[in-house]
């Protein structure tokens, strides 16, 4: 297989990158993705992943579209496999523990590793409040409306919202604009405390404002949780993100491979393979 | 500004000849559309007509004519108490389970079973209601016979369940679950369609945040299909406050007014009461009749209407 000078890479993990081992005690590792291959029935869409993804770190995931980049990140939490036909071989740990192991509950999973998606989706029955505390107040956990009150405006203030939310709690969260919906979905996401949250392209449909709130929140996010972000704006992922994870598909078409895996320094200011200079400078893609 | 060409102006007026045909087009399927609307109300008040006028007789006449000689109140009060109790037996036992069956089959069947199952549940609706009756009195009644017993055993101190219990099941509680299975498949093939379409965003951001299956029910696929449930349980009751010959075969009926839903004495429905006593009435016997028909339009269209209100707070709570 490792015919190609992409395929030497991988095999040979030039591509994987070293993280700063200063936090999280000293682990450099917090999501370790092996020889993953992602498929929608017959359809082979990513293959031969991998990856250790840093704690506390922004890692973004560029790529043009089609190369699997949500598909991947879909494939961290269990997502993926909510499509009918669709599978995944091989390894994804957490803390060294197999997310894909038979015992494990994808339930879990998805409390641990949270999700924010690309267009805003606020459950519009609900209040802003309801909405935040949906993820606390499942899986038969009793918390007392004290100690829920003060989770929910901790979410808040943690995704930047809570100012502009906080007389009108009992108002539709539908009825926020989509920067502030896609706040309050954060603010949802975080509230059940994960260790981890994979944000799919989450300021696409926001204008240039609601999209600088959004990285200034990753970085306040990124001292509490590991975040994964895909992203089409290549100025986003410089700005904004610690690694960069390049993915493209092969010229005979997918599946889509990891390119190169590196500081985001290093991706934007001296990468090592080829293509992933052609699509930082915009040559294409 | 006066470079620009007379030519280079946007046609507002004129237009191909196609394009008026088309125009055409519109006007005659509006046209259309009111003439079906304008039917429909003919229709209804043509038959609200034709209940009052046939039923006027009945309503003015002297107390003592009427059968039973009480009165016409008197006489219908206790087939609309039958009507809508056996209903409300039906609509609480047919609608949970419809939901149920449409849950089951957007949500945890595997697919072929699904299809299996939906395929079955439209059947049900394609049985003949006299089919049912017949199922009632020999299947269904004797076979309840047992569970009754327990009810009586188990929840006597109820009203509904006081006893004592009849042998033979043909019981307000057997008809009542008949009339459940008849609603099951329109209610059923209404909220199922509701189901699937629940927005697939929603069900993503649910499972994501670690809700299992039926809490990611209970956030999206219900509260979006709200106002289609209650949409479907009305035209279940609907039918179950005109169904005729499945509760006309299998109540035995006394005429008490009663909330004992499991022993020999039965009020009947205005329905069933039509169809046995028509064949047997003349002069203004068959004048009270139709007049309790009248009676039997009023309450469906008071449950309905009742139904719509009931639907357009809960979108505009939901707003
Ligand atoms: N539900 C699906 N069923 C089958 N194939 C799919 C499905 N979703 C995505 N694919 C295919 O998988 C490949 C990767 O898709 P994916 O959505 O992961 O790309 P992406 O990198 O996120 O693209 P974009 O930047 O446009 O979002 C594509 O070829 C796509 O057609
Ligand atoms: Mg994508």
């Amino acid at each position: 297989m490792p015919e190609t000078e992409l395929g030497q890479q991988i095999a040979t993990g030039t591509a994987v990158a070293t993280p700063d081992p200063s936090s999280r005690g000293g682990r450099t590792t917090h999501l370790r993705v092996k020889g993953l291959n992602v498929h929608y029935g017959d359809f082979h869409a990513v293959a031969d992943i991998n990856m250790d993804i840093a704690p506390n770190a922004v890692t973004a995931l560029i790529g043009s579209s089609g190369c699997g980049k949500s598909t991947f990140l879909r494939s961290l939490n269990r997502m993926h496999e909510l499509i009918p036909g669709a599978r995944t071989e091989g390894l994804v740990e957490l803390d060294g523990q197999d997310i894909y192991a038979p015992d494990v509950d994808p339930v879990l999973v998805r409390r641990k590793i949270g999700m924010v998606f690309q267009s805003p989706n606020p459950f519009p029955t609900m209040s802003i409040y309801d909405n935040v505390a949906a993820g606390i107040k499942l899986n038969g956990s009793r918390i007392s409306r004290s100690e829920l009150d003060g989770v929910v405006e901790w979410a808040l203030k943690g995704a930047s919202l809570w100012d502009e939310v906080k007389d009108r709690l009992k108002g539709p969260g539908a009825g926020l604009s989509g920067g502030q919906q896609q706040r309050l979905c954060i603010a949802r996401a975080i509230a059940v405390q994960p260790e981890v949250i994979l944000m799919d392209e989450p300021a696409s449909a926001l204008d240039p404002i609601a999209t600088q709130a959004i990285e200034d929140l990753l970085l306040e996010l990124k001292k509490d949780y590991t975040i994964v972000i895909v992203t089409h704006n290549m100025q986003q992922a410089a700005r904004a993100s610690d690694y960069t994870a390049f993915f493209n598909v092969g010229p005979d078409g997918p599946p889509g491979r990891l390119i190169e895996f590196d500081t985001t320094q290093k991706i934007f200011g001296a990468p090592s393979n080829e293509q992933t200079a052609a699509y930082v400078t915009g040559r294409f893609g | 500004m006066s470079t620009a060409e007379p030519s280079d102006k946007i046609a507002l007026t004129g237009g191909s000849r196609r394009d008026r045909m088309r125009r055409m087009g519109d006007q005659v399927f509006s046209g259309l559309a009111l003439g079906s609307g304008v039917l429909i109300l003919v229709a209804l008040s043509g038959v609200a007509l034709f209940l009052l006028i046939q039923g006027w007789p009945a309503l003015t006449a002297d107390p003592s004519q009427i059968p039973g000689g009480d009165g016409f109140v008197n006489y219908v009060a206790p087939l609309a108490f039958g009507t809508i109790l056996s209903s409300a037996i039906a609509v609480l036992v047919g609608i949970p389970m419809a939901i149920a069956v449409s849950l089951f089959i957007v949500f945890y069947a595997p697919k072929r079973i699904a299809q299996t199952l939906g395929a079955f549940v439209d059947l049900l609706a394609a049985i003949p209601s006299i089919v049912y009756g017949l199922w009632g009195v020999a299947v269904l009644g004797p076979a309840m016979v047992g569970l009754q017993g327990w009810l009586e055993g188990h929840l006597g101190f109820l009203p509904f369940f006081k006893g004592p219990v009849t042998t033979t099941g043909r019981t307000m509680f057997t008809a009542g679950l008949v009339l459940g299975v008849m609603i099951l498949p329109i209610v059923s093939a209404v909220t199922r369609e509701v189901f699937s379409q629940t927005p697939r965003k929603l069900i993503e951001g649910a499972l994501a945040l670690g809700a299992t299956r039926w809490e990611m029910i209970r956030m999206t696929v219900l509260p979006f299909g709200r106002s289609a449930i209650v949409g479907a349980s009305m035209l279940g009751l609907g039918r179950a406050l005109g169904e005729t010959m499945a509760v006309a075969l299998i109540l035995s009926i006394s005429g008490d007014v009663t909330f004992n839903l499991i022993s020999a004495g039965n009020p009947s429905t205005i329905a069933a009461n039509i169809a046995l006593k028509f064949p047997e009435s003349s002069g203004l016997a068959v004048d009270v009749l139709i007049a309790s028909g009248l009676a039997l339009f009023a309450i469906t269209l008071v449950v309905n209407m009742a139904a719509r209100s009931v639907i357009a707070r809960a979108e505009r709570g939901a707003r």
